[in-house]
């Protein structure tokens, strides 16, 4: 397939959530989306015991030219996708800049610290303000409450692809989507999916 | 999303670093591939085991690294080529067997693949096998990027042929857990016959016996291949320099290092000043090649994980030459320019070679990061703990209890697995494990501590081992207890599993890597034919287990074996299904007003337990909460109840 220009060469993208909301099957359907597309691509993968409960990380290197690092240098992601909202501000204060596009999932995964009652989870509004002002644009959607009346949260990795798709910083689209996704899945799950994306679609104006 | 038998030759696809290896493996017509779970390394013979098939590959979960290295190894003598895999201190494990092999040396291709955890992200260790290849003096191969993975694999097959000994592959967790474009190379028809000849005499590497004696001869002949081997990597594609003619600073580097150099220096913008060599032949170093980049300049940073190999090798190499390269600095570890613990990243390259060079590295504006310092500490700690519906939070809080019953500062021996977070994580096992060491030696530290009661020691010792940890190193431990006499209870935490590194097959299992059906060891029956007492229960069951513990604490001197079995809440049988429907009653739930200050949230820790705030009581998570049904009984207001879930 055709390789579209990027608007930076590599282009960072930063996956972020917890164990068990698909971080790592979100990363791998975008990226495998960019290989389509004719890119060099890299993911570099933080899921040590992150079945476990732990943050999980993946981080997305995009260039038409070079295999980059399987770390991105701090301070440098492009685009940031957080599927867990304090997620969303632990990665910024690492890879965030002036420039940086945010998309947040805002449905929490408390810590046990605050399940306990031990340490307080930020307010909405407060991680709002926090990605907004770290963010050149920040976007923020309920893919989890979607993807619950979908039928089942874990879509909520596919409708945040959804969204990224329609950022339009990135080449891909439904139809890319489409064809990558029924390669790689039993069909009786295709469905679900191509609705999941499009929901994402839907929720950024 | 991952690596399958539709794809083709030819085909450009997204494939993780193990995959690629076990591609490359595919590629040389590998036929049998034998490992032990441990991560990073778990992934290569999970993808072999998805292209087995009868008389074509075999593969096997082994029930430690050495009996791997072992099965290989028999491949080889018989004409199969052959791999085995293990994480790094896997290579400790096998390490006994790989020197007499690399005395012996092999017949067909035979390669050792070993996954490092730099910055141990998924160890207890940050051990390093690079050292092993210098030690038992075997060629050492480490890729750098993705493609170059499944090359290097399928070329190490060769190589090992031509010296006739086994190759070493090693890979770090960035490359191996990381993904990248792969082209699909041919996977080869033929299949070989196996046939172990040895009707030949001691001296024929083709027919005789496959020994390490006459012990000289055959360690001079070892060192005669590295010399080879060394031959063979001058010309290697493999090493590569890229970058002026006459740099003002060297980087040399290897695996996902030379990705981070290659960052540092585009970073700063330093591609006119900084050359790069990548070494993927990274033991026996090519001299005349070393030789002849090292003249170009007199500033040399050598950039790796985790101790300077390459930088002593180099250094040594650099010393023996001097009068024909002139003098050098060298920077790396030693000098301090990069941690000598830790991983490393494309920003620590970048600092040090931006110090060496004079060059600020880029920063972000001091508005952005006035506002980064606002927001600083805004998101909560994540620490890890047991899954909701874990076996191993239940064992825990009954042994936790036991000894606090008993009063008299009995503590637990850990070992490795998820029970492992016992000892580091508060959320999980509430502290119980205090000591934390090597596979199976949490038996063998609890033998040692139940002979020390002549010395006065009266604390109750307890070693806890996992199912696959059992088989793979606790037994001989195990049975020393038992023929030692020493007095110690030993607590099978059996959860049907290689839970932590995702459910590889073990003997306690009944069908193996290949999904064939085979033989199940029972523990039970090895513990009670070994003379140990036995006891099995269910670790769900608090109370009874409580009462057993004590019971054996009191009990007679010698060993005592309990085995606690349940299912890991993420076992397939389980995962996504609830046992029991749970609810807390608000007007039993003391709260914080009185009594039990908070036992359920505070102290038991299941995510699927919420504190809620406003109304001051517990509460379930319905989402999280697995349903195991454990929390009602450790609340002494019985207010936590549970109902069975409706079979769907
Ligand atoms: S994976 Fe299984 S054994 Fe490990 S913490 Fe989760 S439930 Fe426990
Ligand atoms: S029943 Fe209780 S202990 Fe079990 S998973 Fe649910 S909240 Fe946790």
């Amino acid at each position: 397939m055709t390789n579209l220009a990027l608007r930076k060469d590599p282009y960072n993208i930063v996956i972020t959530g917890v164990g068990g909301q698909g971080n790592v099957m979100a990363s791998r359907v975008l990226a495998t989306m960019l290989v389509r597309r004719g890119f060099r691509v890299t993911i570099g993968e933080t899921f040590g015991m992150s079945q476990r409960g732990g943050s999980v990380m993946s981080h997305i290197r995009v260039s038409s030219a070079a295999v980059w690092s399987p770390q991105i240098p701090k301070g440098r992601a492009d685009l940031l996708v957080a599927l867990e909202p304090v997620e969303a501000i632990r990665v910024l204060a690492d890879y965030g800049n002036p420039s940086v596009k945010s998309l947040v999932n805002m449905r929490p995964i408390y810590p046990v610290g605050v399940i306990t009652g031990e340490a307080d989870y930020p307010a909405p509004e407060t991680i709002r303000k926090a990605v907004a002002a770290l963010s050149e644009t920040a976007c923020f959607l309920d893919a989890t409450a979607e993807a619950i009346r979908l039928g089942n949260p874990i879509w909520g990795n596919i409708i945040m692809i959804g969204a990224v798709a329609r950022l339009g910083v990135l080449p891909v689209n439904r139809e890319l989507f489409a064809a990558v996704i029924r390669e790689g899945m039993p069909a009786s799950r295709v469905e679900a999916n191509l609705r999941a994306f499009a929901i994402g679609e839907a929720a950024v104006a | 999303m991952s690596m399958d038998r539709g794809q083709r030759e030819g085909d450009e696809v997204l494939l993780m670093g193990n995959e690629a290896i076990a591609r490359g493996a595919l590629e040389a017509g590998v036929q049998v591939a034998a490992g032990y779970p441990g991560t990073p390394s778990s992934e290569i013979i999970e993808t072999l085991s998805r292209f087995a098939e009868t008389g074509k590959l075999y593969v096997e979960w082994s029930t430690n690294e050495k009996v791997a290295m072992e099965t290989a190894a028999a491949a080889s003598f018989a004409g199969l080529r052959s791999l085995c895999v293990m994480k790094q201190n896997g290579v400790n494990v096998a390490s006994d067997f790989l020197l007499h092999l690399a005395g012996s040396g092999t017949r067909a291709g035979m390669i050792l693949i070993t996954c490092d955890d730099p910055g141990a992200l998924s160890s207890v260790n940050e051990g390093e096998s690079r050292h092993f290849a210098r030690l038992m003096e075997i060629p050492l191969l480490e890729p750098a990027d993705f493609q170059e993975a499944k090359e290097m694999t399928r070329w190490a097959f060769t190589l090992s042929e031509e010296i006739r000994n086994i190759v070493m592959v090693r890979s770090v967790t960035r490359m191996s857990h990381a993904s990248g474009n792969v082209i699909l190379g041919a996977l080869p028809p033929a299949v070989r016959k196996a046939e172990f000849l040895c009707d030949g005499a001691v001296s024929d590497p083709e027919r005789g016996p496959v020994i390490s004696a006459p012990v000289i001869e055959k360690h001079r002949l070892q060192q005669e291949k590295i010399r080879k081997a060394a031959a063979i990597f001058e010309k290697s594609p493999f090493n590569a320099y890229s970058g002026p003619e006459r740099p003002e600073l060297l980087i040399i580097t290897s695996s996902a290092c030379r990705l981070y150099s290659l960052e540092a220096v585009s970073l700063l913008d330093a591609e006119d000043r900084v050359g790069i060599l990548k070494l993927g032949t990274t033991w026996p170093l090519p001299p005349a090649l070393l030789k002849r980049v090292l003249s170009t300049t007199e500033k040399i940073l050598i950039v790796e994980e985790v101790l300077p190999f390459l930088e002593e090798q180099v250094k040594i190499l650099a010393a023996e030459q001097v009068r024909e390269i002139g003098v050098k600095t060298f920077y790396g570890k030693n000098d301090g320019a990069l941690p000598m613990a830790g991983e490393l990243n494309p920003d620590l390259a970048m600092a040090a070679v931006g110090r060496i060079l004079g060059i600020d590295p880029p920063v972000l504006s001091s508005a952005y990061r006035k506002k980064l310092r606002a927001f600083a500490g805004l998101a909560p700690r994540r620490e890890q703990t047991f899954c909701p519906g874990c076996p191993h939070r239940a064992s825990y809080w009954s042994i936790r209890e036991a000894l606090q019953r008993d009063g008299r500062g009995g503590f637990v021996c850990g070992d490795i697995g998820c029970y492992a977070m016992a000892s580091l994580f508060p959320a999980a096992g509430f502290y119980t494990a205090k000591t934390l060491h090597a596979m199976g030696s949490g038996t063998g530290l609890a033998s040692g501590f139940g002979k020390l009661g002549s010395f006065g020691m009266d604390q109750p010792i307890i070693a806890v081992c996992g199912d696959s940890t059992f088989y793979h190193a606790a037994i001989p431990a195990l049975i020393n207890a038992v023929h030692q006499n020493a007095n110690i209870i030993f607590i099978a935490l059996d959860n049907n599993g290689t839970a932590m590194t995702g459910f590889q097959s073990h003997p306690g299992i009944d069908i193996n890597a290949m999904g064939d059906a085979s033989p199940v060891v029972d523990i039970a029956a090895l513990c009670g034919a070994i003379g140990a007492k036995v006891v099995v229960g269910d670790p769900f069951a608090l109370q009874e287990t409580r009462e057993t513990l004590n019971r054996l604490m009191e009990g007679q001197q010698g060993v005592k074996v309990l085995i606690l079995k349940q299912s890991c809440a993420l076992s397939p049988e389980k995962k996504g299904t609830k046992r029991y429907l749970m609810q807390v009653d608000d007007a039993l739930c003391r709260g914080d007003a009185c009594g039990c200050n908070r036992l359920c949230t505070r102290i038991f820790r299941c995510p699927g337990l919420l504190w809620n705030r406003e109304k001051k009581k517990a509460q379930i998570d319905e989402v999280i909460c697995a349903g195991c049904g454990v929390c009602a009984g450790i609340c002494p207001a019985e207010a936590i109840r549970c109902e069975e879930a409706a079979k769907s």
